[in-house]
């Protein structure tokens, strides 16, 4: 047997592997059908994902290093995250805290106790040639998202979300070697596996968004998947509803969106699909399978004849978890009202339609801000939702402000929209008062006050300037006096101009109407 | 206990990423069998309601702070690679088939 040198094999983590066979009940491999036996099966899709979180603690999960994104090359690398002799793991509070957290929003049962196990394989991106994570044990499990897919309402249910470490980073040069950095080593992850409960592609894109809102509301990851800080990995087979047969599974990696995944389970769904119908039985075989995102298509990347052997047990260097019941219970208590939840009260409770609900609650802060002023306004709650995804939302974003940090709170927006319904203000002049109140900081009234913004309602003003516009302009005058109704568009379009949009447009309209008649 | 089956002995060896000699194959499928034939007196011990021992000390729930400590200068860090690039650790290429 040769010792690693030169290529390194990649050995990495199975979806699941070998757990996944304790827990659900054994799919027996057979062989293949023929075609025609394989015309009359109605195959169904068994698809389960498996998704890797970073949690969002500021240092990492057994060290004090920052987790910072994005920073120089193993700089934030300490003798522990490095795995040097002599150093010694201590598990941050902050992303057991996280984990519990995410158990409770996903209706999981967190473990009374609980152990980490080393993972161990030979592969640059961990330099102690094991990972820290958790096997038989994991700090919680037995959970479940609903779904709701095209209007049918679909539970996937949740096997486990667990503790570990993420591994470091690999640069593959073209001149034949390979760079590593440690800066990501280390970071908490979390792991969330689910029973492979999804019958199409639409349903695991729902999850994945679902999930992604979820663990944003309750704040543990920023759960980008662009940025790595949300990766799914798909198992796919088919199985005969009526026989229990099913084809071997596939895993499939190299997904970095969620539409990636979308499209990558649907392709591998049909290729299978394809392989059985046309008995093309070499095709399909237990193996890893990468997606190719210009080509649209998955591509083999290994044949997995032997299931992987990582020689997991537990980890010496670490204590066992008994996580404090009453800490489990305040952290269960002060779950937030979740994504989905909230959506369909906003449309319960405020009427709004659906667009609107999903748009606001996208955001823990953006729907927070939106009830926050409902609760101080009396008008309609969709003036608030046009004003909250219209005006606020392209101001924050173009002075690339957080909503948690928007100058304008929901008091002060509930003011502004107060003096629309009251006539003070013009909607118009309102877009001007609100970019002054994000500069500023100042209050709507305060601002239409100190600038004499107020609307124009003063009938005798008003009738001198109309006057002086028909005066000025005796031409449109003219043409509206002989039938042309569109011009007094015009002339209320001077007299707005005159009084600087501070015109009452509804007074103006009517003063132009009879003085004109 | 019989000798352990050659296919075990590679197994082992390759997980380990040992090269072994033929020599030493041979050696090995003898000297794991007596060691397994040992670990087997331990199995037969009925060990019914005791729980798995995975540390000595009866202690749980060490934990830290979520606070930032030292880090190492970068050059520290990589003084003992074998080879550095940019900073980075350079090794050979890395197949990831």
């Amino acid at each position: 047997m040769a010792p690693t040198h030169g290529a390194v094999r990649r050995a990495r983590l199975p979806v699941a592997g070998r757990l996944r066979s304790s827990r659900m009940p054994v799919i027996e491999q057979l062989p293949i059908p023929s075609p025609s036996q394989v015309m009359l099966m109605a195959l169904e899709p068994l698809v389960g994902l498996e998704v890797h979180v970073q949690l969002a603690t500021d240092s990492k999960m057994f060290c004090g290093c920052s987790t910072q994104f994005g920073a120089q090359p193993n700089s934030n690398v300490c003798p522990t995250c490095l795995g040097l002799p002599g150093s010694l793991p201590v598990p941050n509070r902050r992303a057991v805290e996280y984990v519990i957290r995410t158990a409770a929003a996903l209706g999981c049962t967190v473990a009374k106790r609980c152990r980490f196990a080393r993972k161990n394989y030979f592969y640059p991106d961990l330099p102690k040639n094991f990972q820290v994570s958790q096997y038989d044990e994991p700090l919680s499990f037995d959970g479940h998202i609903d779904l709701n897919v095209n209007g049918d309402e679909v539970r996937i249910r949740i096997r486990r979300a667990h503790l570990e470490e993420d591994t470091g980073k690999n640069l593959h040069l073209a001149s034949g070697s390979s760079l590593v950095e440690y800066n990501r080593c280390g970071i908490p992850l979390m792991e969330i596996v689910t029973e492979p409960d999804f019958t199409t592609a639409e349903q695991c894109r729902e999850y994945l968004t679902q999930l992604r809102l979820i663990l944003r509301a309750i704040g543990v990851s920023n759960a980008n998947m662009e940025e790595g800080a949300m990766r799914a990995e798909p198992t796919v087979n088919l199985r005969d509803p009526e026989t229990g047969e099913a084809t071997p599974m596939v895993e499939i990696k190299n997904l970095n969106s969620i539409r990636s995944v979308y499209e990558a389970v649907r392709y591998e769904i049909e290729r299978q699909r394809q392989a059985v119908a046309e008995g093309r039985e070499d095709e399909l075989f237990q193996q890893t399978r990468r997606w190719d995102e210009a080509n649209g298509a998955t591509a083999l990347m290994r044949r997995k004849e032997t299931s992987d052997d990582y020689m997991y047990f537990p980890e010496p260097d670490l204590v066992p978890l008994e996580p404090d019941p009453a800490w489990v219970e305040e952290i269960y208590a002060s779950c937030p009202e979740l994504p989905a939840a909230r959506c369909d009260r906003f449309q319960e409770q405020y009427g709004l339609p659906e667009y609107d609900a999903r748009v606001l609650t996208e955001s823990r802060e953006v729907a927070d801000l939106f009830e926050a002023t409902c609760e101080r306004f009396e008008g309609a709650a969709k003036i608030v939702s046009n004003w909250v995804m219209g005006d606020v939302m392209s101001l924050l974003n173009e002075a690339e402000v957080a909503v948690a940090d928007s100058p304008v709170t929901g008091e002060g927006l509930a003011e502004l929209l107060a003096l629309i319904e009251e006539s003070v203000i013009s909607g118009k002049i309102a877009k001007d008062v609100l970019a002054k109140m994000f500069e500023t900081g100042k209050g709507a009234r305060e601002i239409v006050e100190e600038e004499g913004l107020g609307q124009i309602s003063d009938t005798g003003e008003l009738e001198a300037i109309i006057d002086q516009v028909i005066a000025d302009n005796p031409g449109p005058a003219e043409d509206f006096r002989g039938g042309k109704d569109k011009a007094i568009g015009f002339l209320i379009g001077q007299v707005m101009k005159a009084t600087k949009g501070q015109a009452n447009p509804g007074l103006v309209n009517e003063i132009m109407r009879e003085k004109l008649g | 206990m019989p000798d352990v089956s050659r296919e075990v002995v590679e197994h082992v060896a390759m997980l380990a990423r040992l090269a072994l000699t033929e020599d030493e194959i041979q050696r090995l499928q003898k000297e794991l069998g007596r060691i397994l034939e040992h670990a087997d007196k331990l199995q037969a011990i009925d060990v019914e309601g005791v729980e798995a021992t995975s540390h000595v000390i009866p202690m749980t729930n060490v934990f830290r702070e979520d606070e930032l400590g030292e880090s190492l200068d970068v050059d520290e860090v990589v003084a003992n690679a074998p080879d550095v690039a940019d900073k980075f650790f350079r090794v050979p290429r890395i197949v990831e088939d």
